[in-house]
Order: C-alpha cells, then structure tokens, then sequence
C-alpha cells in the first residue's frame, strides 16, 4: 500500500484533525512545531505557523498536542519543524521529550544530512542533490526518505514537478529505504502521479488549508488522495 | 565543514536544496582567492569605480582632547561600506555563471550597492525589503528603483530585515540554480560570513597602514557599529593580531543580539540571537533599520566568547545625538548606525580611537529630523 503523509500544524484542535485524518486513509500524520522563521515554508505553512505562535503553541504546548494526538490514533507521528527549537530546548531532551510524548522519528527543514548527526530523523533530499547527498541522506535518515519534489519552498503548485521522475531513479539507485515524495502536492491527480513514482506522498499546505474547515473536511479530503493512491499498482 | 573555525557558531542550517549551491560557492570562493585575476579585478574596480581607499579623518572638534579618528566609507560609491562586499560577490556571481541576483536590505544601503554593481554588471537584480524599512528608507527605494533593481516589499512579520532576509532565502531556494544570494551582511550558511569577512577586510587593512602612518602607533580602540557586523568584521580583521588594541561592536540597545541574546539558529547559522526560552525569534527594535536584526555574524558570537572583542549597547537617543554633534562640529552627515559607535567612542577610556564610519546618512535625515529637537 502506498502510504499517505499528512502534515497538521500543532494547535489545541489538531488531535481531533489528526484521527480525521486517520480516518480518511492518513497512514502517517506529521505535527508542524511551528516557528518564528520558517525558511522552508510557503504562505499557506507560514500563516499557520503564525497563528499558532499567536496562540500560544511553544515547544511544550506543541508536545502536549503530540501526546493527546498518540491516544486517540495509532499511526506513526512524525514532529516536523526548525533547529532553533531544538537548540532551545536542548537537542536530546527534544528527542527523548517527543518520543515519550508518542512520535516516531522526526523532521528538521534546515538541518541537512551531515549536521548534528547524532540527531536521529528523517533526512530529506532535492533535486539540486548530488548522489553524494543522497547515499548520504540515504546512511543517515530514519526510516524513509524524505524527497523534496521541486526546487522551492512548501506550497500546492498546479503541476507535478518534472524533476522527480529523475530524482526518484537517483534515489532508487543508491539508497534502500522507502521514499515518500513531498512538496507541491495538493489534488488526488497529483497524488496519483507521484505514487506512481514514489512509494508515499506527502501533503502539508492543502491540508493545512482543509483542516481550518474542521475535521469532516479534512476527512473527505484525505479519503480523496487515498482513493487516487488506491488506483496506482504496487 | 565550515572554511573557517567559529568555534560553536556558524554552520549551514538550510534546507537541503541549498547544500550543493553553498558547495559550489564555497568551491568558486575557493579558486577565486586563489586567482590573481580576481584580486586584479577587485583593486581595479575598488580603485577606479568605488573611490578606495577611503580617507582617514581625525574628528578634533567632535571629541576634544581625544584623537578620534573616522574611517569614511561614508566617501565611498554609493555612500556605505556595503559596496565592497557587493563588487566582490558580483565578481564572483559572473564566475559562478550566475546572472540573476537576489538580496535582502534594511537601511537600503545592501540593496543600493547591490543594484549598482547589478547595473554595472548587467545583472538581473530583486532586493526583499520589510514594508516598515520601505517606508523609513525612502530615497534607498527610489535610488534601487532607479538603477534597474525591482523592489519586493516583505509585508509580513516584523516587516523589516529579519522577514527581507527569510524572504531572499526562499527566493533562493526556488531559483538557486540560476541565482546568486548577494547576502548583505557577514551572518547565513558558510561560507557566507568568512566570504564577507574578506571582502570588508579592505576596511581595516587600509585603516591600519593610514593611522599608523598619521600616529606612528596602533590605536587603543578601534570601535564599529554592528547589526549583521560587516563593516565592524571588516574593520577588526585589519587588528586581529595586534593584541594590545581593543576591539568594541556597538549594538542597538534594543537589538543587542550579542549583549543580550542567546545561542540560537537564524538564517542558515548558528550564533548569538535574540529569542525566547523556546527558541523562537524576537522582534528586535531600533531608530537605525540597519542595525535592526535580531542576529548577528558568528565571527562576532565567537569573538565576544574568547574575549577578543567586547560589545556595548547605544541606544536611540544617544545615537541621535551623536548623529546631530559630528554633523555640527566636523560637517560630517553619519548614517545613524555609526552614530551608534560615535556615541560609545567618545566616552571611552581611550585617548587614540579608530571608529568606523560605515555609512553616510542623507537616507536618514527624515527619520533622524522627525525625532530631533531644533
């Protein structure tokens, strides 16, 4: 089965968004720790970022929503967010504190393969990478392969980025672990498109965006892309 | 790995896409300082473009009883210091085959040398400026407007240097392969704070030769102020080894990244930041939009923490009175980011002083009269 990624920014609401989520077909849900600069991130991202910090969602608060989001599902949840909360909060005591709270693993947008390699998390790759980045990447990640799909920040785009087909063989080449396609992604004809390359996609700013709708929304959008991924051969 | 040792500081804290790009530059970098070709280059176009070298001159009036010495890129082509790092990495952005340029400002003095050198060069030019720096910055705005660079006003967050900064980044990582970053300041992933380093180091290489050719001795102090910290970097490299001479980075009372701030991550690297207990990035408040940054270079983090440098705080007011006393004694009009050294150079426990006068202020006048008392 092609797994389905779904990126949620941590707020008070996201447990409940999360098992609507899981519901629609969701088999892995990362949490946005949201923070003040996010080099990575879109609009769509960013404004959320923003309104959680509004809220009040620091490192701790984001924990508590990873917590209460482990009781009500038993997918994989996957922490995504920036260095300097780590560097705040001490960069083994975010470890040990998100895998008590119930994450597996966890994703850092501008710490690429190579830096803190003590950091136990999921790497993520570019088209622009070399093949000495990726069997790198590919040593050092946790559990599957993050491919960034496009050159460029988060956002939904109107096509499927032409550079995966090429980054995917790369990838398929030198390393051996599940990759899992992100960025740019948005319609269940998209989806379709990358699983059929991929053995996963991602989808962070369109969920974002369904997700302030409510949880039936974002529900029937997930149900969605899972029933592209359904028609793609595995 | 980072080209220079900043002890815990620096680093390349990007997205991955970034990583082969900062290679490649690192690697362009590399052969560039060893071409003769190049340096030829620079000197030619620092000589007979820029107006280097910039003089020396001694304040008398501006601080009796001291020797207080300004080294005046104010003098130099397009009134700042930013024009050294600017021609420098537009040489290096030909040699990479970049031809689109992308930077970030906040006074509007990076992003005026850049779309210079952009017009010189026959580049593609796009400056990110904060919608609130547009606005204190006027006439930077027009003058970037008038040289062919396309302004993009960041009119989210703090709207000013911080936010221009995050936004030339994604810029970057969407169009990096045809697109140099002409970052501003000695601060992001390496190896942009030692490639600036360099290029600044001009700044105190020839301040030392003029001052010991008017003393016949070092100065006590030497004293910049700092916001990413490329003119004070550039001005300090020039008395790195000369142990006895004090170096003092003056910071915005109310941006004082190294006085007050913290070990954090910002931009692409490790430094001393101002942020909360989480980590999360402060908002940073200053009269001088180019002081207006909650980061600063990690040469400065790692030169406070050996102890080679010391770094003080100026705030509005005693900055505004600098500003307004050289204007009125040596007929100099300061930017307001070195009236912030002005102001701690003159109350030093220093007889010979060497300040920085990184910039000349003409695009701080409507702001600097607002606050100013006939």
């Amino acid at each position: 089965m092609k797994q389905l990624v779904i990126y949620l920014m941590a707020e008070p609401e996201t447990p409940e968004l999360a098992r609507a989520a899981v519901d629609g077909g969701a088999s892995i849900v990362e949490l946005g720790f949201p923070f003040s600069d996010p080099l990575a991130d879109g609009p769509v991202v960013r404004r959320a970022g923003e309104r959680a910090l509004a809220r009040g969602m620091r490192t701790q608060q984001c924990i508590e929503v990873l917590a209460r989001t482990r009781e009500l599902v038993d997918v994989p949840l996957v922490p995504m967010t920036y260095s300097s909360l780590l560097e705040a909060w001490g960069w083994e005591r975010f470890a040990d504190d998100i895998a008590s709270a119930g994450a597996t693993s966890m994703i850092v947008a501008d710490l690429p393969a190579g830096e803190h390699g003590d950091a136990r998390r999921v790497q993520l790759v570019a088209p622009t990478s070399t093949d000495e980045r990726i069997a790198l990447a590919g040593e050092q990640t946790d559990g599957w392969l993050y491919l960034v799909t496009l050159t460029g920040i988060t956002g939904a785009r109107d096509e499927v980025s032409p550079a995966l087909a090429g980054l995917v063989a790369r990838a398929r080449r030198l390393v051996d672990v599940p990759l899992y396609a992100g960025f740019g992604i948005s319609t269940p004809a998209q989806a379709r498109t990358v699983a059929e390359l991929a053995d996963g996609i991602v989808v962070g700013s369109r969920a974002v965006e369904v997700a302030e709708q409510g949880p039936d929304a974002l529900r029937d959008y997930v149900a969605s892309l899972r029933e592209a991924l359904e028609t793609v051969a595995v | 790995m980072t080209l220079t040792d900043y002890g815990a500081y620096g680093g390349r804290y990007v997205p991955e896409t970034l990583i082969p790009a900062l290679d490649e530059l690192e690697r362009g970098w590399r052969e560039a300082l060893a071409d003769d070709a190049f340096h030829a280059e620079l000197h030619a176009l620092a000589t007979t473009y820029a107006g280097r070298p910039t003089p020396l001159t001694l304040a008398e009036r501006f601080a009796p009883g001291k020797r207080i010495y300004l080294k005046r890129e104010d003098l130099l082509h397009t009134g700042a210091h930013k024009l050294n790092n600017a021609l420098g990495q537009a040489v290096l952005a030909r040699r990479l085959g970049k031809h689109r340029i992308i930077a970030e400002t906040g006074a509007g003095q990076h992003g005026v040398a850049t779309a210079t050198v952009c017009a010189r060069f026959g580049f593609d030019c796009v400056v990110y400026m904060g919608e609130e720096d547009m606005r204190r910055q006027k006439p930077n705005v027009e003058r970037m407007r008038l040289l062919g660079a396309e302004v993009r006003s960041v009119d989210f967050g703090t709207k000013t240097l911080k936010e221009a900064t995050s936004e030339a980044i994604r810029d970057w990582i969407t169009n990096v392969e045809t697109t140099h970053y002409l970052i501003g300041s000695c601060v992001g992933p390496a190896p942009y704070p030692e490639l600036v380093a360099e290029l600044q180091s001009v700044i105190g290489r020839e301040a030392r030769e003029q001052l010991l050719a008017a003393e016949g001795r070092l100065p006590e102090a030497v004293v910049a102020c700092v916001g990413g910290g490329s003119n004070a970097i550039g001005l300090f490299h020039g008395f790195l080894d000369d142990d006895d001479v004090r170096l003092v980075g003056v910071e915005a009372a109310g941006a004082a990244s190294l006085g007050t701030g913290r070990p954090g991550v910002l931009h692409g690297a490790r430094s001393s930041v101002l942020a909360d207990d989480d980590g999360q990035i402060a908002d940073a408040h200053s009269i001088s939009a180019g002081l207006d940054y909650p980061g600063v270079g990690p040469e400065h983090a790692y030169l406070r923490d050996i102890g080679r440098a010391e770094y003080v705080g100026a705030t509005d007011d005693e900055a505004l009175a600098a500003f307004r006393d050289l204007a009125r004694t040596e007929g100099i009009i300061p930017a307001l980011e070195p009236a912030h050294a002005l102001a701690r150079a003159r109350e030093l426990d220093a007889e010979l002083v060497l300040v920085g006068l990184s910039g000349r202020g003409d695009k701080d006048l409507a702001e600097a009269l607002a606050h100013l008392k006939p």
